[in-house]
Order: structure tokens, then sequence, then C-alpha cells
């Protein structure tokens, strides 16, 4: 177990060091100030700009941080060749991609907390003060969170045997259709015979990023269901838990000489 | 076991594990998650923003919006909806993306003109849709078919009706029955036979199974009326002979009126009520008759042919 927590320990400094994660911090900062200008130049929905805004920004940086980073998380060891020196010494394949995971969401997780506070303060400003529903945006970025961690899990599945390029294209595809399951379902559901089961059977194994997208609800004020809540999180961790085994699976039949 | 199959093994659990895990809790998410669904979503509304997002994909993204409106329509219209308030956004967008499509604008005005539970009941919107094909698409004869169809069948404007259909003679390769109808308009708009006349125009001018379904269920439905129609007639000559209502149809077979036990296209009896009315036996399988319904009765959605 702690040679897992040093990969990880490991893997959140690394995306640390990277120039180009400060980059995208400070990028998503600077959107949070535009929400404030824009919410000055409309009338009356100030705040609801700056909670869509901001939680949009939170959530496309950061799946442009875990997609990036997360299909060079394997691919870019194999380059430099320090995977070798990591599995000459007693490191399992599966402890490595573990703790690749949990370093990349650890980073994802500290990114959006400073990205968080920037919606915060963003919306103190407009608002002035805080209301009693805007706790529910804590749940819209939580949402986030287990949105990073399906994407990271994908990005790092794809990075196990392919080009980074190829993973990148993967997984942005792969959060480009999850973000439309419900569609895919609600047309797997009109389909009949054979093309019904096979609709289904997609529709259920690409991830379902839509449930997890409370952004316009959280922004009216309007609660989340605690239900939503404890499923949100069992499906995001089933999934991830299920992507990462079928990573270990094949990192560990991968040749690597 | 060596320390690699270990890992497969326990791997190959878990995934299985937490793929059914995950479909377990994507059905309940399902359940409890106010889901912005097909029927419910319009991403983008605005025609020109569509075309412009489509970055020269429109044919491609044309396709799926008249997918989506079909199974919108589809869905709604399984599920007896009356209120179908995303039908002509989907399909104005489907045409400003590919107004070629004339598909789109024969079935589009199909869903839209009828009134509910058959169609939208939106027969302006589906005018409007139509007028737009033909403005993109002057020499589809097609089109101009379905103009006249709803202007007659959904308006009752029969002098539109026939002027459409005679617009649609002059399009290069028009259906010789466009000449007939167009006569017929003028002379015996609003009779039985006209309206049986188009949908038997209809029905051979689409290779379509649904379009064929649909005009084989209307003219069923004509049938339907004109003979309960007839039979009305030869109720009220009995009533008028012997100054009550006939109590079955062997009085009036008796009398000559009648030669036998008349019967619906599905070859069931029509029901003689005490009160001299005609009902259908079946009247759900009868969904567009004007006659022969009990009282109070209410329609489901219609069932084809």
């Amino acid at each position: 177990m702690s040679r897992v927590v040093h990969i990880a320990t490991n893997t959140f400094r690394e995306a640390v060091r990277d120039r180009v994660l400060y980059n995208l911090i400070a990028y998503a900062v600077l959107l949070s100030g535009a929400a404030i200008l824009v919410g000055q130049i409309s009338i009356e929905i100030e705040r609801l700009i700056v909670v869509n805004l901001g939680l949009t920004a939170v959530s496309l940086f950061g799946v442009v941080i875990a997609i990036f980073i997360g299909i060079g998380l394997v691919s870019k060891e194999i380059e430099k060749r320090t995977l070798y020196t990591v599995l000459s010494r007693p490191v399992r394949r599966w402890e490595f991609l573990v703790g690749k995971f949990l370093g990349l969401t650890g980073t994802l997780v500290v990114n959006t907390f400073f990205m968080a506070i920037g919606v915060f303060l963003a919306l103190l400003y407009v608002s002035h003060g805080f209301q009693s529903s805007d706790g529910w945006i804590l749940v819209a970025l939580y949402f986030i969170v287990l949105q990073f961690l399906i994407l990271c899990s994908l990005a790092l599945l794809f990075s196990s045997f392919s080009s980074p390029l190829l993973s990148a294209v993967f997984t942005f595809a792969l959060f480009v259709i999850g973000s439309f399951a419900e569609d895919l379902r609600g047309f797997a559901g009109m389909s009949r015979g054979l093309s019904r089961w096979l609709a289904t059977a997609a529709a259920y194994l690409v991830p379902n990023f839509s449930a997890l997208n409370v952004i316009g609800q959280v922004a009216h004020g309007q609660p989340i269901a605690g239900q939503l809540i404890a499923y949100n999180t069992a499906y995001a961790l089933a999934y991830s838990v299920m992507v990462i085994a079928g990573a270990v699976l094949i990192f560990e039949r991968r040749n690597l000489k | 076991m060596s320390g690699s199959r270990k890992v497969t093994a326990v791997a190959s659990v878990v995934l299985l594990t937490s793929l059914a895990a995950s479909v377990f809790l994507l059905r309940r998410l399902d359940q409890v998650h106010p889901s912005a669904t097909l029927e419910e979503v319009l991403y983008f509304n605005s025609p020109k923003w569509v075309k412009r997002l489509s970055l020269g994909y429109d044919g491609l993204l044309a396709d799926i919006y008249w997918t989506r409106a079909v199974q919108y329509f589809g869905g709604k219209h399984r599920a007896g909806a009356t209120d179908y308030k995303l039908l002509y956004p989907l399909l104005e967008i489907t045409t400003a993306l590919d107004p070629k499509l004339i598909v789109a604008y024969q079935f589009g005005a199909n869903f839209l003109a009828p009134k509910a539970p058959e169609g939208a009941g939106m027969p302006d919107k589906a005018i409007t849709l139509v007028n737009y094909g033909i403005q993109n698409n002057p020499n589809e004869w097609k089109l101009y078919y379905e103009l006249g169809f709803i202007y007659y069948m959904d308006l009752k404007d029969y002098r539109k009706a026939a002027d459409a259909f005679d617009r649609g003679t002059k399009a290069p390769n028009a259906h010789p029955f466009l000449r007939l109808l167009a006569a017929q308009m003028a002379e015996h708009a609003g009779e039985i036979q006209t309206a049986r006349m188009l949908w038997q125009a209809t029905y051979v001018s689409s290779q379509d199974k649904h379009i064929r379904a649909n005009a084989t269920t209307h003219l069923a439905a004509l049938q339907v009326d004109e003979d309960i129609t007839e039979l009305e007639k030869i109720v009220a000559a009995y009533r008028e002979r012997t100054g009550k209502p006939p109590s079955s149809y062997t009085q009036l077979i008796a009398t000559g009126m009648l030669r036998g036990v008349p019967v619906d296209p599905d070859g069931n009896p029509y029901r003689l009520m005490g009160d001299g009315r005609i009902e259908l036996r079946n009247p759900e399988n009868f969904p567009f008759v004007a006659k022969g319904l009990p009282p109070g009765y209410k329609p489901g959605p219609p069932k084809f042919r």
C-alpha cells in the first residue's frame, strides 16, 4: 500500500511541477473574473452567470487537465524509460497504475479546491453575501470531482495501451458521448430488436456524465436529492474501479520490452 | 498460481463486479435523477445557430436532428401525448440544416398537422414547413401534394387545396393523379369520395410501410363512415314507415331494406342499438372514424393496420 501512496505522491508532485497545470488554474481564475464582468453588464442574472460560468469553467478546465495529464501517465513513463526503473523495484504493475490514478485524482481535487475558492469569491463579490442555497454549489463541485474520477480512469485505461494522441481522442470522445448518455438510453429505449439490445449495451457501457451535471440546478438554488448524491458517488466509484481493473488487465499482459 | 495470474484473476473479478454494480446504479440513477430526457431538451433552438455550430457538417447534423424529431414524435405518440412542443423546432432545425431533406417535410407535415392524439394538431406550422420545403425544392411535386392534403384534410380549405394540387401539376415528373385531384377538389370538395381518392393517392405514391398503414387505416375509417351514414338513412326510413326504430337487422332484412347483416371492414357486424343508432363493435380498431362511436368514447393512440 505504501508503494501505491509513493507513486501517487510522485504523480501529484510531477503534476504540480507542470507549468501547464498552473497556467490552467490561472486561466480559470481569470474566467471567474470574466464572470464578474459579465454579471455587471447583464440584468438580474449576475449570480446565475457567476455560478454557471464558474462551475462550467471548473468542469471544463478539469476535464482538459484530466485528459491531457491522464493520457501521458503511462506512455510518458515508457517514453522516458522511467517505467523500467520503477518496475525493476518491488513495485507491481497494478500498484503503478493505481498509484498513478490516485496521484492524478489528488491533483484534480486540489485543483478543483482552488477553482472553487475562485467561484465562491466571485459569488461573494456579486451577491455581497452567501445564501443558504449556495451550499448546493459544493454538491455540484463534488459531482464535478466524481466526473474527473471517471475521466482519469478512462485516460489511464487508454494510456495503458495506446499512444497519447489516440488516448486523448478516445477519452474526449467518451466524455462527449457520456455527456449525452441519457439521450443514448432514450434512443435505445425506442429501438427494436437487436438494435435495441446493442444500443442498450452501449448506453450502459459508456460513462454517464449527465447525472453528474447539476450546474443548472444549483445555479437556480434548487436542492439536490440525497439519493442522487449517494447513487452518483457509488456509480462513479464503481465505474472508475471497473475501468482501472480493465487497465490493470491490459497492462499486466503488455509487453514492455 | 503465479503473481501475474493472481492479479489477472482478481482484476477480472473486480471488473465484472464493478460493471454489474455500475449498471445497477445507473438504473437507480435513472429513477432518482430528474433527467433531461430526449423529450424535454432542445440544446439549441435557433436553426441559424445550429447551422453555424455544425462547422459544415450540416448534412450529418440534419440526419441526427431528423432522427431526434422522429424519436420525439414516436415516443410521445406512443404515450398518447397531446403536447408536442419541441416537434416544430426540431423539424425547423432539421430542414434549416438540410433544406433538401424532402422526407422531413413529408413526414414532418404528417406529424404536425393532424389533431391529437393522431398528430400534434399544428396545421399552420405544417403549412409553414411545407412552404419552406417548396421554396427550397420548387420542382418536388410531393410537397405540393402534402400542402394540398393539409389544406383539405386538416383546414378544410378546399380552394387552397385545389390551388396546391394545381401548382403541383406544373412540377416536372408530377404524378398524374395530381391533375385528377385538382379537378376533383374543384367539383366535389368535402365529399367522402374525394377524401377516399386522396388517401388512395397517398397509398400509391409512397413505398413507406408507415405511410401506407396510415392510408389504409384512414380508408377503412372512411368506409365505416360511409356505411354508417347509409345505415342511418335506412333506419330513419324504417322508423318513418313503422313509427319506431328497428330492434334488429332481421326486421330490416324482412322488409327488404337490407340484404344482410352489415359488417365493418374487419368483418364484424355493426351494432344496432335500441334507439336506432349504429355503433362499431370494436371502435379502437378504427381510430379515425367520425361515426359509430359509443357515447362518451375516448379514443386511445391510433392503431395502424
